[in-house]
């Protein structure tokens, strides 16, 4: 079946509840009774398969909506909640995504929408023992927040990324109503933070704690009242603290909790020293069960060396609050023999990953920040060579996110040459239409190699100066490719022609200031009921050219975002997505439906 | 609440965020920009509303008609000239690249642009507030802190305190000798009581605290008021009281010779 049409079907499905659409010849095909297919299908626990599972014939379409305890909206506006409640009965678990991806980089107005409050009136009533919320990018308020931590007596686990509009009284009221509560994961949210008191609203009588990260928050917590909360959850398997925590009192917690997996220090460095470095490395090296150490805000020569006992069997370190040196870096790794993810700043320069190719031949991901992000002169960071040298040295390579300021055509062939089993591929060469510097031609062949070279890849940010070559590289040869990030590149209409003519996997495009237009919007008509959604803006699209594809594609919606500077034709913010749901009916003022 | 909440972010923005570098935009310049003028806004992270605002830009709302065909032009532009838009098929742009004037489209791409590079906030602003620490100032003032170095003859690094969390001198004392007992312990063991080596120390005329002011002479710690001495003290230094000839009065005592 052409996977267009099958994703188009599964649309379908959601939409109609009547199961004789399914399958026209509705004579009993299935020969196993509901007691097999019922537990069997349990066991599944991928959304994907399991959509594939409800396909199959009315019979295995109920077993699965009866089994199935977990459901993944990748849209929130894709889908009602009554839609939702009405087909899946007995749901324990709701994973949520609101805002389109550049909202993280301001390019959504606030008040967009994604108002999680709705989700929850319709979810308190059909699942009332529902036990786990993750949200990402929706907006939720104090008043959303109470209202789950009152409504749901059984409620175990919250997880907010990327989130906005709540404050630290919000989390007062989970930690104070949620009797049960084993995972509370808050996550760069747009958090007003009045105070660390919300931590001190954990009841004496809460045990089952397994999952503690507050480490984006900046407030002072009491720390007497957070030693007895770690002391008295024996579980606690996962606990990132914030970077008022100081190094002597993550000493105390770390000796009250040495069954931790995965640390977030807080401040690493102490100007007055209470206790010698030698017990700070002895704690470290009682913690026997480490996989992932974060935080680690202001360390330096003497303090980092402190955690060397306990590297050896660290599978992921999260150095990207830490602006290391490259000796610093590499004297760090020697120990990590076994790091499979590994997050640094670009301060440690090409030396330091010189040193990520020497010492981490387990090396699967590699994600590189900029210390100065906005800095435009005078920057050191990393360069093409030390990509090189880490590809050299880590052939298990799969996912990279690169920033830099140079970048050469030759340097990303011979990475993906010895890498290529790339699935995530994300350079981001920070200044604008920047050519290769050597050459000074367009970076259209680096790309043109990853795509050729990685027949895995799944996604992939491209930027640096950049023709239509790029996308008719991408169009041709990435027929895995499911998610791609455009920014100030391509030529003309052809560039988004390519890519909509070719990549049949493509879920989610965005793009930003680049030379598309309507004819090259129009080009995709079949192809966006198959896709989660479409970002484009600052492109040429226009009001006409929307209209005209919302016209052809009801089951679109086509929103427009008004810029009060832009001409009233032109179409300055567009986010495109299939939907079963209809227009969305929140939607502020400056958000058109077409 | 949405309202306190933009304020927040503004403010957390407004503090952290460096200034980004960068050249003025030419006017004239401008008017070939056309919506692309309207685009690369030199907005900082935070400001009322990140995406109107123009430092250095003039904002010409009759630009943004015809922004189509304005647009190629702005690729033009925004690639340092180094590629035309229209020529689609030319695409070894190295004859055509350094013909256009390279200076003013450099001058552009340098403007910083909303939301690039593609940063989260969160990050932006943990690592903002870093680079502030790390001034040029080697007592860099953040918010009410005053970091001084202290260093100790023999010692193999320094150390910096913030002298404002300290109230006297002997609060000060004390958290110095703390710091530094490491280095000492070595050499003279646990004599006299051991709360208190580097006083000890002192008092056993073996070191001298002194001070460097902002004149630039070196001072013995304690002879003005502990107020007076956290505004003028720039760094300090633990001498050897054989270096010290003419500053301790007991050393000057014990070396009548002095100089």
């Amino acid at each position: 079946m052409d996977l267009n049409q099958k994703r188009t079907r599964t649309v379908d499905r959601v939409d109609s509840v009547d199961p004789d659409l399914v399958s026209p010849e509705s004579t009993p095909m299935c020969p196993f009774p509901d007691e097999v297919l019922e537990p069997v299908l349990s066991l599944i626990n991928s959304h994907k398969d399991r959509s594939s599972v409800s396909l199959v014939c009315k019979d295995w379409y109920n077993a699965e909506r009866w089994s199935r305890r977990h459901v993944f909206i990748g849209n929130c506006y894709s889908v009602s909640p009554e839609i939702v409640v009405g087909r899946f009965p007995k749901i324990r678990s709701v994973t949520l995504k609101g805002k389109p991806r550049f909202s993280d980089f301001n390019l959504v107005p606030e008040d967009w929408g994604a108002d999680v409050y709705p989700w929850l009136s319709v979810l308190a009533k059909a699942y009332p023992f529902l036990e786990e919320l993750r949200l990402k990018r929706m907006a939720v308020s104090d008043e959303s927040l109470e209202f789950l931590a009152m409504n749901f007596p059984e409620f175990k686990a919250l997880s907010l990324l990327s989130c906005d509009g709540f404050s630290t009284d919000g989390l007062k009221a989970i930690a104070t109503h949620c009797r049960n509560l084993a995972e509370l994961d808050i996550q760069e949210n747009g958090i007003d933070d009045l105070g660390g008191d919300w931590l001190s609203c954990f009841p004496e009588t809460l045990t089952t704690l397994q999952v503690l990260n507050f480490a984006s928050l900046n407030s002072e917590v009491s720390f007497s009242d957070l030693e007895k909360l770690v002391t008295r959850c024996k579980s606690l398997r996962v606990l990132k603290v914030n970077r008022t925590i100081n190094l002597d009192q993550l000493q105390k917690l770390l000796l009250r909790a040495p069954q931790l997996t995965e640390l977030g220090t807080g401040t690493f460095t102490q100007d007055l020293v209470t206790r010698p470095v030698a017990d700070l490395e002895a704690t470290f090296g009682s913690c026997k069960n480490l996989l992932t150490i974060s935080g680690l805000w202001d360390t330096n020569s003497l303090y980092l060396p402190v955690i060397y006992p306990a590297c050896a069997s660290l599978t992921f370190l999260n150095l990207s609050c830490a602006a290391l040196r490259s000796f610093e870096l590499a004297m760090l790794l020697i120990h990590c023999k076994s790091l499979r993810r590994l997050w640094v700043l670009d301060t440690v320069g090409d030396m330091g990953l010189e040193a990520v190719g020497s010492w981490c031949p387990l090396l699967e991901e590699l994600r590189v920040f900029p210390a100065d992000p906005f800095e435009q002169e005078n920057v050191a960071g990393v360069t093409e060579s030390g990509f090189v040298a880490v590809s050299r040295g880590c052939p298990k390579l799969h996912y990279v996110l690169y920033f830099c300021h140079q970048m050469t055509n030759a340097a990303v062939a011979t990475v993906v040459q010895n890498c290529p089993g790339f699935t995530h591929f994300r350079l981001c060469i920070m200044n604008l239409g920047q050519p290769d510097y050597v050459t000074n031609e367009p970076m259209d062949e680096a790309f043109g190699a990853v795509v050729r070279t990685c027949p895995n890849l799944q996604r992939l940010a491209v930027s640096g100066l950049l023709t239509d070559l790029t996308f008719e590289y991408i169009g041709k040869y990435a027929k895995n490719l499911e998610i791609l990030s455009v920014a100030f590149a391509g030529s003309s209409d052809l560039g988004l022609k390519y890519v909509l003519g070719g990549c049949p996997r493509l879920r989610k495009l965005e793009i930003r200031d680049c030379p598309f237009g309507n004819a090259a919007l129009l080009s995709g008509l079949t192809k966006y009921e198959s896709m989660r959604s479409l970002w484009m803006s600052a492109c040429n699209l226009t009001m006409n050219g929307c209209r005209v594809l919302a016209k052809e594609m009801p089951r679109l919606n086509v929103e427009v975002m008004k810029d009060e500077d832009s001409e009233d034709s032109q179409a300055h913010k567009v986010y495109i997505y299939r939907t079963v749901a209809g227009p969305r009916r929140d939607a502020p003022p400056f958000v058109l439906t077409l | 609440m949405s309202t306190s909440l933009k304020q927040h972010n503004h403010h957390h923005y407004n503090t952290h965020s460096p200034q980004p570098k960068m050249d003025p935009i030419p006017k004239t310049h401008n008017q070939d920009l056309n919506l692309k003028a309207t685009e690369l806004r030199l907005g900082l992270p935070g400001s009322e509303s990140p995406e109107r605002t123009t430092i250095g830009c003039v904002k010409n709302p009759n630009l943004v008609s015809g922004a189509k065909r304005g647009f190629s032009d702005t690729i033009n532009f925004v690639k340092n000239g180094a590629f035309l838009g229209e020529n689609k098929n030319n695409i070894s742009g190295k004859d055509t690249a350094v013909s256009s004037s390279p200076k003013v489209p450099v001058a552009a791409s340098k403007a910083q642009v909303v939301g690039w590079p593609p940063i989260r906030s969160f990050r932006k602003n943990s690592m903002a507030a870093k680079n502030t620490k790390n001034e040029d100032d080697p007592n860099a003032e953040i918010g009410s802190c005053v970091y001084v170095k202290v260093s100790m003859d023999g010692a193999p690094y320094l150390r910096k305190v913030d002298l404002k969390i300290y109230s006297s001198y002997q609060d000060l004392s004390l958290a110095l000798e703390k710091m530094f007992s490491s280095f000492t312990l070595g050499q003279y063991g646990t004599h006299g009581s051991s709360e208190n080596p580097l006083m000890n120390l002192l008092n056993g005329s073996e070191y001298v605290l002194t001070y460097e002011d902002k004149d630039g002479d070196l001072m013995l710690v304690g002879d003005v008021p502990w107020d007076m001495f956290t505004g003028t003290c720039k760094r300090m230094r633990i001498m050897k009281s054989s270096d010290a000839i003419g500053l301790a009065p007991r050393v000057a005592d014990k070396c009548k010779s002095g100089n």
